[in-house]
């Protein structure tokens, strides 16, 4: 007979109980990680975002443009390889409901600036050919069963009018947190109609994309870059990539905080639930633990046996909802659409926070009723009446 | 014979609820090395009081408490602990047995405290269980055992570590009389054919006609 075996007939001794508690934290696991998950997918853009990548737009606001010319005079400024840009197109496909990024981008050298867009040379060439051709990621083209040559019809809203194009290509992703949600195609076939129809808005950019090679330099070359257009009709702010997206997610910030601060207020409610469970069995045993220090069990063998039941319980939950997690996740990442949130998988660091937190709850549910079980005297416990 | 137990100018007092009560009064007593003593006297004489203090689950407000030479009274929780885990066998009123464990794992728990193989402590277990009766009843749970059989456990769990000294609290206190008179058997047994000291604590002066001496209590005084 070990101690683990006493362990474990200790946790079966309230058979419902025990079966609650350990449901109880499984769901607390599960909804920890579904939280944890839609918080990381908010944030993976910002994750995918390269050091070497900054961004220019105008400097009031992310919806002016930016006139071409600048192309040109950012390119001289001295650490900066390349530049691109694209245009935010928006429209919408087949109806309202189907989200995904649409984007009118410099067909030249957008993938020579965004490598992880991993495209072959022969769809490459033939996207850069044709004007009305288009480029879309894997995962859109596996959700509409789109393949090359299929066409894509947008019916504009910020660009009015009926855009028709064809797949050239399809990318893949070449890390896990790119999006392949996006569709790419000509700015210059935009820019050709907006000439006929609506001149003032030709010649015109969302945003100035520029490769350098010194990420340490960036804020240098930004304020480079800010500088040139000072004073300008079009002023410019110029950022990290990351820091661009970060702006993205600021609008948002209050409902991210939201769900961070419930995923941990989940644990924190399934603790005192442990604690409940753990101070109600260590009370009916304060009889037994005066018992065994009397045959000269110390403080050590009670706190492994409270601890160890505790663990038992709160880590037998863990692992249930984090195999019912995985599941989960893969189910939800089917029913959201791609678009919304193009990378929605459980990470490595929710895997570890769950783990972590599953321990914790364990550890900390254990700490109070160790606590009563050391200080009450071997005759107050004899004494003692459930 | 030599002196087991020597309890010099014992004196306790317990404070409850901001009044201060005297259980024991500068109290002195001497056991002899393989004797049967029974404590008797009325409820609150202290009886059981004194045996916590031979048997080193309480401590003394004044006074030196020595079994087998040690002098438990200075001995801190953790040394007390480890002293009485080798050096005491415990006998209960109401058996106190854990109730998911089996009779053989009952009697195995001291022994988890030994260096002991699990060979050598199923050997040690089966030999305590076999001097108690109830070799046909390792496997059983305490809830499957009637109350004599129950005791006969303990008293098998408090042997089990061959200890220097067996207490007893009202041993038959929770039994009818055909069990207590196996227990009290069992207890003359042990004393005579094992030489295994006792103290038995009681109200039954039945009980305590099986001891070799007997001694009264009175108000926390030796009468």
């Amino acid at each position: 007979m070990k101690v683990l075996k006493l362990i474990f007939k200790n946790t079966l001794r309230h058979k419902l109980r025990t079966f609650l508690t350990i449901l109880g934290i499984a769901i607390a696991v599960i909804a920890f990680g579904v939280l944890r998950t839609v918080v990381t997918a908010w944030h993976a853009g910002v994750e995918a975002s390269s050091a070497n990548r900054l961004i220019t737009r105008q400097a009031v606001s992310f919806i002016f443009p930016l006139p071409l010319a600048y192309k040109d005079k950012i390119e001289k400024i001295d650490g900066v390889d390349e530049v691109t840009f694209a245009n935010w197109f928006q429209g919408v496909y087949i109806d309202k409901n189907q989200f995904f990024a649409r984007l009118a981008v410099d067909a030249d050298k957008y993938f020579d600036v965004y490598p992880e867009f991993l495209l072959s040379k022969d769809e490459l060439e033939s996207f850069q050919k044709e004007r009305n051709a288009c480029v879309i990621g894997i995962d859109i083209a596996q959700q509409y069963n789109l393949k090359i040559g299929d066409q894509m019809t947008i019916e504009g809203d910020i660009f009015p009018g009926r855009w028709d194009f064809v797949i050239r290509g399809i990318y893949k992703p070449r890390d896990k947190t790119t999006d392949a949600t996006q569709m790419l195609f000509h700015w210059d076939y935009v820019n050709e109609r907006m000439k006929q129809e609506t001149p003032g808005r030709a010649n015109h950019v969302g945003w100035y994309i520029e490769k350098i090679s010194d990420p340490n330099k960036s804020a240098e070359i930004s304020k480079k870059i800010d500088d040139l257009f000072k004073n300008s009709t079009s002023e410019t702010k110029t950022e990290s990539e990351r820091a661009f997206q970060q702006g993205f997610l600021a609008s948002t910030s209050a409902i991210i905080t939201a769900m961070n601060v419930i995923s941990f207020v989940i644990i924190g409610i399934i603790m005192l639930v442990l604690g409940n469970t753990m101070i109600m069995s260590a009370r009916e045993r304060t009889r037994e633990y005066a018992v065994m220090k009397t045959l000269g069990f110390s403080a050590r063998h009670l706190t492994g046996l409270i601890l160890g039941e505790s663990l038992f319980i709160s880590v037998l939950g863990g692992a249930v909802g984090l195999f019912l997690t995985f599941p989960l996740i893969k189910g939800l990442s089917q029913i959201i659409p791609k678009g919304f949130f193009p990378i929605f998988q459980l990470e490595p660091i929710t895997l570890v926070l769950a783990c972590s937190a599953a321990l914790l709850i364990g550890v900390a549910s254990a700490i109070f009723p160790i606590q009563r079980a050391l200080n009450t005297k071997i005759v107050d416990g004899f004494r003692f009446v459930g | 014979m030599s002196s087991v137990i020597s309890v010099k100018d014992v004196s306790k007092t317990y404070n409850r609820d901001n009044f201060e009560i005297s259980v024991l009064n500068n109290l002195s007593l001497e056991v002899e090395e393989g004797d049967f003593l029974a404590l008797m006297g009325p409820s609150g004489s202290g009886k059981t009081t004194l045996l916590n203090l031979i048997a080193g689950i309480d401590k003394p407000t004044a006074g030196n408490i020595e079994v087998g030479g040690t002098d438990i009274s200075k001995l801190s929780e953790s040394a007390l602990a480890k002293w009485r885990a080798h050096s005491i066998g415990f006998i209960f009123q109401f058996y106190n047995l854990i109730p998911v464990l089996t009779a053989f794992e009952n009697v195995e728990l001291p022994l988890l405290l030994t260096s002991l193989s699990k060979a050598e402590r199923k050997q040690h277990v089966e030999t305590a269980l076999s001097v108690v009766g109830l070799s046909d009843r390792m496997d059983h749970y305490p809830k499957q055992l009637s109350g004599g059989q129950e005791q006969r456990v303990a008293i098998a769990r408090a042997i089990v570590t061959d200890p220097l000294l067996l207490v007893a609290d009202e041993p038959t206190g929770d039994l009818d009389k055909t069990s207590a008179d196996e227990i009290l058997t069992l207890l003359d047994r042990l004393n005579k054919e094992f030489k295994k000291t006792i103290i038995m604590v009681t109200h039954d002066p039945h009980a305590a006609e099986k001891a070799r001496v007997t001694r009264n209590l009175d108000k926390g005084y030796l009468v």
